[in-house]
């Protein structure tokens, strides 16, 4: 597989040129392609939700999309969730809550949330639990990143 | 933030300051292994059978594949212990006769992408006579099974023995002997961050930096160094930001001493990120054990002898650096657990099988051991038709030191009060009238307790007793204030979601006076920090924590003999807090950035009195301290699906001093969400050719928040002389009381049935398959 396409990734609001194997998958465009390490690989099968961003609006697993699929498309990763120095207020409740360890699945917590709180802000408690049971995290027990989760959509409400 | 320090009676240990980690993990702006780039990437073609004899190697024209024959004088991995009838036996580094397991590395392939190389790699043509293979350890036992390794007749490899005096007489005094076998299946400590590495070769100096995802640096540079044949001068490892580790990442793999070799090699830069299915098919296991286990009581319900056979399945080879004893002799030696019994009887084996090698998971062992051993303690009780409480109330260790049928001295603890504290906050008592009253209704609701000691913060002498050739245990811990007054703290534990950077910079800034916040700590870089040990075996906080303490008093008791200069006043009145050292009860003082300033450029004015600059070290090698701590699993079984919903999980723990409540509580709610996925879900499955099926994330299966319920945790501090920060480890507790909980709470629940799961995990269809033996039973 030689033939490459040229495409270009808008991520965090900047457009990135770039050319790729029609194959590669946008998790691996994002990171090795485009710079943007945040966005972390834990299975490349689907399972685990630690490449989640955002593809215009939607969480999405970036390990099972093409790259040439978000051409174009708005993408959103985890370097773009602060407003420069200020932290997004789930980043803030994260801190507050300790709910992170290793930090490896953070970025895809933070993006998978950030999605479904900013479409359905008044999301349950139950529904949530059921949005976090998509992303597998091995350090927390899922406690704090609960905890964190409720604080900042509560936050963001109000 | 306020600064409170040792003058005004606050301090920073105690408190829930938020991780100083955190900022740069949440931006983003962690950096993991896998972030770095590089020129070439490799790809592993690992084995497709579980045993044969290599026939043929073919590369595709023009590939850059490498193989044990290019390899030359490059060593094998060959661990060592010198007791217990340890057979030594070698995984070379790329396999070149023999294959012992799928996945075990045959060749190495690299290539300017991953892309490619995952081509090229498919590529290779392999040929493989198969061979008998065997994967069950019990099976390995047998006559007439494979041998997986010529050297070590029957399979066995390392043999733990042991008997006290009085044994058998006790035991045929005994009143009432019970009997059964506990079974753990094979897991995966399954970070979130598989494997990875990254190895740099710099043409100016000649040396190679492996950046790669382990929690011991140190010890993997000098094993790197002597496979390779190499001066460990010449090798820098770094451990950046690590995913988690929980034991897994402690072992050396091949892969990095071919990263090594091929970066010298091709005098350039060369990575390798492990997929997931690598890691589950060949990232090391655990807990694969069948103990078979007797407790002898007497008429009042104590456990007077007990007695194991335990067969820990150990894979193919013998995992650097614990050897393949870190299970069998873990669980001999602590199997009799937190209960008063004088004898005790043990054979405990290590046997290789076509496996993918065993190595240390979080809780080594204890998690199994714990299961065997309270499901010991729950079947008695209901054979003497007492409470579970009961039972363990008469049997549970209550004074201190207690020095154990295997010569383990347990320092002060609260077996005990953790236990009556946990059946307290569960309100045992009104669950038994709820547990009746749907049961009724045909809901089978059950509880079940796991008391437990967790062993944590030993040093060299602990592992001295194995008999292990490379003996760890102790830490060094570094601290430099520098003229601007920052500091800095250089240790050899290397933290992968711990917090330590936090937590030590907690206990430093109460000796010295500054805020943790101006407090670095430097670590996972042998070139930056002194030699270690790294982080495993719940040590860190005790071990690197005593030796940060040690160094900060250095430094606090030259920076008190500075002031006193200063501020000509006596030592003895001088307190450091918030920044400055003040005569107590006045306000003289001077900052403490000054004072490191003289330290530096006005040395003439202490002459005598103290050297030159602001570093301090510290060393600290204990004899190891017990954790202890009561689990309680309310769950609900439903008997027709076998489905096991956990209601309610609750710990009472004791770690010593908690420096940061937080954390600490992080730690604990890790550990239970990994027991209680070992409990119900986890399982490496292998067929009988030895081939693996649990490759995916969809097949082995961690637990998501929707498996995991709300954690109620409660503490207690019982302060203890075996640390000098008081500070007990706590990282593994969670891990080894859940499973055994959980067990007991669903053994509870279908108690009606009369049928008993001793088998971890216990998926619904192991619970359904006993219920319905029991149910034909009854027709």
């Amino acid at each position: 597989m030689t033939g490459k396409v040229d495409i270009t990734l808008n991520i965090n609001g900047r457009d990135h040129a770039i050319r790729v194997e029609p194959r590669r998958t946008l998790a691996d465009a994002i990171r090795e392609d485009c710079g943007q390490t945040g966005t972390h690989i834990g299975c490349e099968h689907g399972v685990c939700g630690a490449c989640t961003v955002i593809v215009g609006g939607d969480p999405v697993r970036s390990c099972l999309m093409f790259a040439a699929q978000a051409d174009g498309v708005p993408i959103r990763t985890v370097e773009g969730l602060a407003r420069g120095d200020e932290l997004h207020p789930l980043q803030r409740a994260f801190m507050e809550h300790h709910g992170l360890q290793c930090g490896f699945c953070t970025p895809g917590f933070l993006m998978l949330v950030t999605a479904v709180l900013e479409r359905e802000p008044n999301i349950g408690d139950d529904d949530l639990l059921d949005v976090l049971a998509s992303n597998l995290c091995r350090c927390t027990g899922y406690q704090n990143i609960v905890k964190a989760v409720r604080a900042a959509a509560a936050e963001m409400r109000a | 933030m306020s600064a409170p320090t040792k003058g005004s009676g606050m301090t920073w240990v105690g408190r829930s300051i938020r991780r100083l980690e955190d900022p740069a993990l949440l931006a983003g702006q962690g950096r993991f292994t896998a972030d770095l780039p590089a020129t070439h990437w490799v790809r592993f073609v690992r084995s497709p059978v579980a045993s044969g004899r290599i026939a043929r190697i073919e590369p595709p024209p023009g590939g850059h594949v490498v193989t044990a024959a290019d390899l030359g004088a490059v060593k094998p991995i060959r661990p060592m212990l010198h007791k217990f009838n340890y057979v030594p036996v070698a995984q070379p580094i790329l396999a070149a006769d023999v294959v012992r397991f799928v996945g075990e590395t045959i060749a190495a392939v690299y290539a300017p992408s991953k892309e490619e190389a995952e081509d090229i790699a498919e590529r290779v043509e392999i040929e493989i006579t198969p061979l008998a293979a065997v994967t069950d350890g019990r099976r390995a036992l047998a006559p007439g099974a494979p041998l997986v390794h010529s050297e070590a007749p029957g399979n066995v490899i390392v043999e733990g023995r042991v008997k006290t005096p009085d044994f058998d007489t006790t035991r045929t005094a005994a009143h009432r002997l019970i009997q059964f076998e506990a079974r753990s299946r094979r897991q995966n400590a399954t970070p979130l961050e598989a494997r990875g590495g990254h190895a740099a070769y710099d043409a100016a100096s000649g040396r190679v930096t492996l950046t790669c995802t382990t929690q011991m640096p140190h010890l993997l540079r000098t094993a790197v160094a002597d496979i390779l044949g190499m001066p460990e001068s010449d090798l820098r490892v770094v451990a950046p930001d690590v995913g988690g580790g929980f034991g897994q990442k402690m072992s050396l793999g091949p892969e990095y001493v071919v990263l090594v070799w091929l970066a010298r090699r091709l005098r350039s830069t060369v990575a390798w990120t492990e997929d997931r299915r690598e890691n589950l098919i060949a990232g090391f296991h655990s807990r694969d054990q069948v103990i078979e286990l007797e407790g002898a009581f007497d008429k009042d319900a104590r456990l007077t002898a007990l007695s194991a056979d335990i067969v820990a399945n150990v894979g193919a080879y013998s995992c650097f650096p614990t050897t393949c004893g870190v299970e069998p002799l873990m669980a001999m030696a602590e199997l009799p657990g937190p209960y008063d019994v004088r004898e005790y009887a043990c054979v405990s084996r290590g046997v290789v099988t076509n496996t993918c090698p065993m190595g240390p998971y979080r809780g080594v062992s204890r998690p199994v051991i714990t299961f065997a051993l309270e499901r010991l303690m729950d079947k008695a009780a209901a054979a003497f038709g007492i409470d579970p409480i009961e039972i363990r109330r008469r049997n549970l260790i209550d004074r201190f030191p207690y020095t154990s049928a295997m010569g383990l001295v347990f320092d002060e603890a609260s077996y005990r009060q953790t236990m009556e504290m946990a059946v307290e906050h569960i309100d045992l008592a009104a669950f038994r009238v709820r547990q009746k009253q749907v049961r009724a209704k045909g809901r089978y609701l059950g509880i079940g307790f796991a008391t437990f000691s967790e062993r944590t913060g030993y040093g060299s002498p602990a592992f001295a007793a194995r008999g292990m050739e490379i003996t760890p245990g102790w830490e060094n811990v570094e601290i430099t204030m520098d003229p601007s007054g920052f500091v800095e703290a250089r240790i050899g534990s290397s933290p992968h979601g711990q917090g330590l950077r936090t937590t030590l910079a907690q206990i430093i800034a109460d000796e010295i006076g500054v805020e943790p916040q101006l407090i670095k700590v430097v670590h996972g870089d042998t070139d930056r920090a002194p030699y270690g040990w790294g982080t495993f075996a719940s040590r860190s906080l005790v071990i690197a924590g005593g030796a940060s303490l040690l160094a900060a008093r250095k430094m606090r008791a030259k920076l008190l003999t500075i002031a006193s200069h200063m501020l000509e006043a006596s030592a003895a009145d001088i307190v450091l807090e918030g920044g400055v050292a003040r005569v107590g009860g006045t306000d003289r003082s001077v900052p403490i950035a000054t004072m490191a300033r003289q330290a530096y450029t006005q040395t003439h004015r202490f002459k005598g009195e103290i050297e030159p600059g602001m570093t301090e070290t510290g060393s600290y090698d204990p004899g190891g301290t017990f954790s202890n701590a009561c689990h309680v699993a309310v769950v609900e079984v439903d008997i027709e699906t076998g489905h096991v919903a956990i209601e309610k999980f609750l710990v009472a723990e004791d770690a010593g001093r908690i420096i940061n409540p937080m954390i600490a509580d992080g730690q604990v709610h890790g550990g239970v969400a990994q027991g209680i996925g070992n409990a119900l879900l986890e399982e490496i499955v292998y067929d009988d050719g030895g081939d693996i099926l649990t490759s995916t994330l969809a097949d082995y299966l961690p637990p998501t928040a929707r498996e995991i319920p709300v954690i109620e945790l409660h503490h207690m501090e019982t302060y203890s002389e075996a640390s000098i920060t008081r500070a007990k480890g706590v990282g593994e507790g969670g891990a080894i009381g859940a499973p055994a909980a959980v067990i007991n709470a669903i053994n509870d629940a279908i108690a009606p049935f009369g049928v008993s799961i001793d088998e971890i995990p216990a998926t619904p269809r192991k619970i359904r398959a006993a219920l319905r033996r029991a149910m034909e039973k009854r027709a």
